[in-house]
């Protein structure tokens, strides 16, 4: 088994899901990416760790389409999309859960769940959305901003989980979140690579992230530079700590 | 008793008719953000288009109601058109520039209509099978107010179906409250947008065909109506449905019993209820605190010197402005004179449009304040040019001071409307206290003194007096309370963190900008030697906002080159030909579309490709 693995690596590299080559991106005149290359392959858990304004966030804004001015490459099923627009670049199958969870407050729980629309067959039936999240079902006709922060969190990864989308950004989810929830959200991360969900996820918090992922990109300054798998990171303690200042 | 009841009845009817054209506005502003003066525009065209249906379709049922609804569906199709055409291309521009674009497209339709259905006001036929009219209570009352009562009340159940029941309300309800992560969980906006355009024209278009009974069609109905509609939607509260609907009944119940009471004050009333009510209610009845838009904020570049080029070319027009005049005609100087004081109003405007980072819809109301003030030094007191002129900065500083007290609190939108509502009520008073300020006949006789009667000496009496005083506001600008200003701007709770008073910097650059204002208006009334309560309606105040605009609000230079333009293109327009409404409104459009940093920023980008090229 290990050896078919072995073999099959280098073909499952240059099929990555997602390959980010030389991205760079604006805010207005600030210029906030200065070529970011990664690569995230076929259910993998990847994370972006960094010092805050290394450009975490920003990387997954830009690869979802929502920073004003963007250059370089982003090829997802070897489809190109820098010059999609955000919409489009949510039909080809990459979702994103924003830091600040993106619910609308004018929604009720149910409405945000369905807002997005389906766009590839695949996603989750809300049947098995509710078994994830059962919270979600209690409170199914609440005001979306009515939640609790964890649920907000929770509802703002199940309502990507819908649609059929191959690639999960998600943006800081434990943010703020009690222990007791971010082991929660542990769980749930495992349980939807299990399913063959890909994540991309940008985490301050490295203990978390180690619980996770497979892989973890290093940022500075706009840009990628270092790769850690996670079976490595033990012996890579040091630089990490050098980079992160954790 | 029974007229109470008859005024209450038609009371609703307006209400009616005034929520249909409302709920348009405030759901495409709630979605776009787009603050649509077009939306007027678009209520005219549905009464002329339906005069034209009905009276071409055969008589009866069909004919008539046929012709209504098509009516209303080829305005909804027009306002498509313009969101495809020209508001789709600058969702990403400053909310003001939008404004701009839009009011572009009212001078449109408005020549249009003029060109399409000729000067006169027609008549409509009446309503087939509501003709007469019925027992209400034992009182008679017209049918077809009843139905229009009853048309308010299932157009409002109508929308709130469609928007609660429906997956494309759901839709728009997100996309009024953040239209970027809307677009991010795959929903194409543009689509969206664009049918929120289509109801929203739509409705306008229903509402003025629906008027096809009541009243003649004339051209003035756009203007008159998109300043209730505004009402109404402030009112209520930006992008609130059941809001507009509220505010729709309390102002046009007001109306119906003002008109009883105090038959004055009808002009000015809607206003009167807006400045109360935001006063009260910073956001309206119902509407809660805009989320910014993100995504679509363009942080306001740093002002920076103009390059050297630029300066010399400036300096240049000074020393035309100086010595070309002594060979120029009396009509060249009148013109000359105009534009150095619309150079002062304008440069005011922008003032607390640029770097104060608030808009005002009634900036007139500071012209105007001026100009009355010297007139009425001149009427009561018999007070020499020199008094009158030291007056006029005096009574609008004193106005800016009163009224920017309760406008600097508010912001964007708001704060803009509220100064508007000044601006109206203090044009009614000028209007209607006959007995001080004559009214519309307004006061005549206020001449400049003997030393400056002649044009030339007026005129650079009034370049030196505006010159002067546009320099000092480009002084302030680079002054310690110009950064405060700016910085207050860019970030409120920045500001007020380091110690700085957000409301009293605000407030003292309302009054300033007053102020200045004011010397333009004073300037203006020796000019002409009158005044009239023109100087402080509406129109003045677009035609200021339109300088600014015009010249772009981030350069220093741009009120000027605005001001110039502006009043040299429509100088050169009226006399050229009778359509200048058309040929201003197309430049308009094409400027916002191919320069959106206007005038003066794009003379300044210009610059700096050019210079940047040898080195690059």
């Amino acid at each position: 088994m290990a050896e078919v693995m072995e073999a099959t690596r280098p073909a499952m590299a240059s099929t990555s899901l997602l390959e980010v080559r030389k991205l760079e991106a604006w805010y207005g005149e600030s210029h906030v990416l200065h070529g970011v290359d990664l690569d995230v392959r076929q259910g993998e858990v990847v994370t972006l760790l960094g010092r805050n304004g290394a450009g975490k966030t920003t990387t997954l804004r830009a690869i979802m389409g929502l920073v004003g001015r963007r250059a370089g490459s982003v090829r997802f099923q070897g489809q190109e999309l820098i010059n999609a627009r955000s919409d489009r670049i949510a039909r080809a199958g990459i979702a994103l859960c924003p830091e600040e969870r993106g619910i609308f407050a004018s929604l009720n729980v149910t409405e945000n769940l369905m807002l997005p629309p389906v766009v590839q067959p695949g996603g989750l039936d809300l049947d098995t959305i509710y078994s994830l999240f059962p919270n979600l079902r209690e409170r199914a006709s609440s005001q979306g901003t009515k939640l609790s922060g964890g649920e907000q969190q929770m509802l703002a990864i199940a309502r990507i989980l819908r649609t059929g989308a191959k690639l999960l950004l998600l943006d800081e989810p434990t943010e703020g979140l009690a222990p007791v929830i971010v082991q929660q959200i542990g769980r749930t991360i495992r349980e939807i690579k299990a399913r063959g969900f890909t994540v991309l996820l940008v985490e301050q918090n490295f203990r978390f992230a180690q619980t996770v992922a497979d892989r973890h990109y290093v940022m500075e300054h706009g840009r990628v530079v270092d790769m850690v798998p996670n079976d490595q990171l033990a012996a890579s303690m040091g630089r990490l700590h050098e980079y992160l200042g954790v | 008793m029974e007229n109470l009841i008859l005024q209450a009845l038609s009371g609703l009817a307006s209400a009616s008719s005034l929520f249909l054209v409302a709920s348009g506005l405030t759901v495409i502003f709630g979605v776009s953000r787009i603050v649509n003066f077009a939306h007027g525009s678009f209520y005219m065209l549905g009464a002329y288009l339906a005069w034209t249906f009905v009276t071409n379709l055969p008589r009866g049922h069909l004919g008539f109601w046929g012709g209504v609804l098509g009516a209303a569906l080829a305005v909804g199709v027009i306002g498509m058109a313009v969101e495809m055409l020209l508001l789709r291309r600058i969702y990403r521009a400053p909310e003001l520039f939008q404004l701009l674009a839009t009011f572009g497209v009212v001078l449109i339709v408005q020549d249009l209509a003029l060109l399409i259905w000729g000067p006169q006001d027609l008549l409509g036929p009446r309503a087939p099978g509501l003709r007469g009219s019925t027992e209400v209570l034992g009182l008679r009352f017209p049918l077809y107010e009843l139905f229009l009562i009853g048309v308010g009340p299932v157009v409002l159940g109508l929308l709130w179906l469609l928007f609660y029941r429906t997956r494309w309300g759901t839709l728009v309800r997100a996309a009024t409250q953040d239209r970027e992560m809307v677009g991010a969980l795959g929903v194409n906006q543009r689509m969206l947008f664009t049918s929120v355009f289509f109801l929203g024209s739509l409705l306008a278009g229903l509402g003025g065909a629906l008027q096809l009974p009541r009243e003649s069609v004339n051209l003035h109905m756009d203007l008159s109506i998109i300043a209730e509609a505004f009402v109404v939607v402030v009112v209520g509260g930006l992008g609130s449905l059941s809001g507009a609907a509220l505010a729709a009944l309390l102002i046009g119940e007001l109306h119906a019993f003002g008109i009883l009471i105090f038959p004055k004050i009808t002009l000015v009333l809607v206003f009167l209820v807006m400045a109360v009510v935001l006063v009260i209610r910073p956001h309206g009845l119902l509407g809660r605190p805009q989320e910014a838009a993100r995504g679509t904020g363009m942080a306001e570049p740093v002002i920076r010197a103009a390059p050297p080029a630029l300066k010399w070319l400036g300096l240049a027009a000074l020393i035309a402005a100086i010595l070309l005049p002594p060979f120029a005609g009396d009509y060249a100087l009148t013109v000359l004179t105009d534009m150095a004081v619309f150079i002062l109003f304008a440069a005011s405007l922008h003032f607390i449009m640029g770097p104060g980072g608030m808009a005002s819809f009634g900036h007139a109301a500071y012209f105007g304040l001026g100009a009355y003030g010297a007139a009425l030094a001149v009427k009561w007191l018999a007070a020499p040019m020199g008094l009158g002129l030291a007056l006029a900065p005096l009574a609008a500083g004193l106005g800016g001071l009163v009224f920017g007290w309760f406008c600097v609190r508010l912001s964007g939108v708001y704060s803009a409307m509220l100064t508007l509502a000044f601006a109206q009520i203090t044009w009614s008073i000028a209007f209607q206290w006959v007995e001080l300020t004559g009214g519309d006949n307004g006061i005549l006789g206020v001449w400049p003194a003997p030393w400056a009667a002649g044009k030339l000496t007026y005129y650079y009496l009034t370049l030196a007096l505006c010159l002067g005083a546009t320099l000092i506001l480009r002084r302030i600008i680079h002054a310690p309370f110009g950064y405060a200003l700016r910085a207050q701007r860019d970030s409120p709770l920045r500001a007020e963190a380091i110690g700085m008073d957000g409301f009293r910097i605000r407030w003292a650059g309302f009054a300033l900008a007053a102020c200045m204002a004011g010397i333009a208006g004073g300037l203006f009334a020796y000019a002409k030697g009158s005044v009239f309560p023109t100087y402080l309606d509406i129109p003045r105040s677009v035609d200021a906002l339109l300088m600014v605009l015009l010249g772009g609000v981030q350069t220093l230079s741009g009120p000027i080159a605005g001001a110039i333009a502006f009043t040299g293109l429509q100088e050169q327009l009226s006399r050229m030909t009778d359509l200048w409404r058309l040929v201003l409104g197309i430049v308009i459009v094409l400027l916002v579309l191919f320069f959106p940093q206007g005038l003066a920023g794009a003379a300044r980008s210009a610059w700096e490709a050019r210079d940047a090229r040898p080195n690059a």
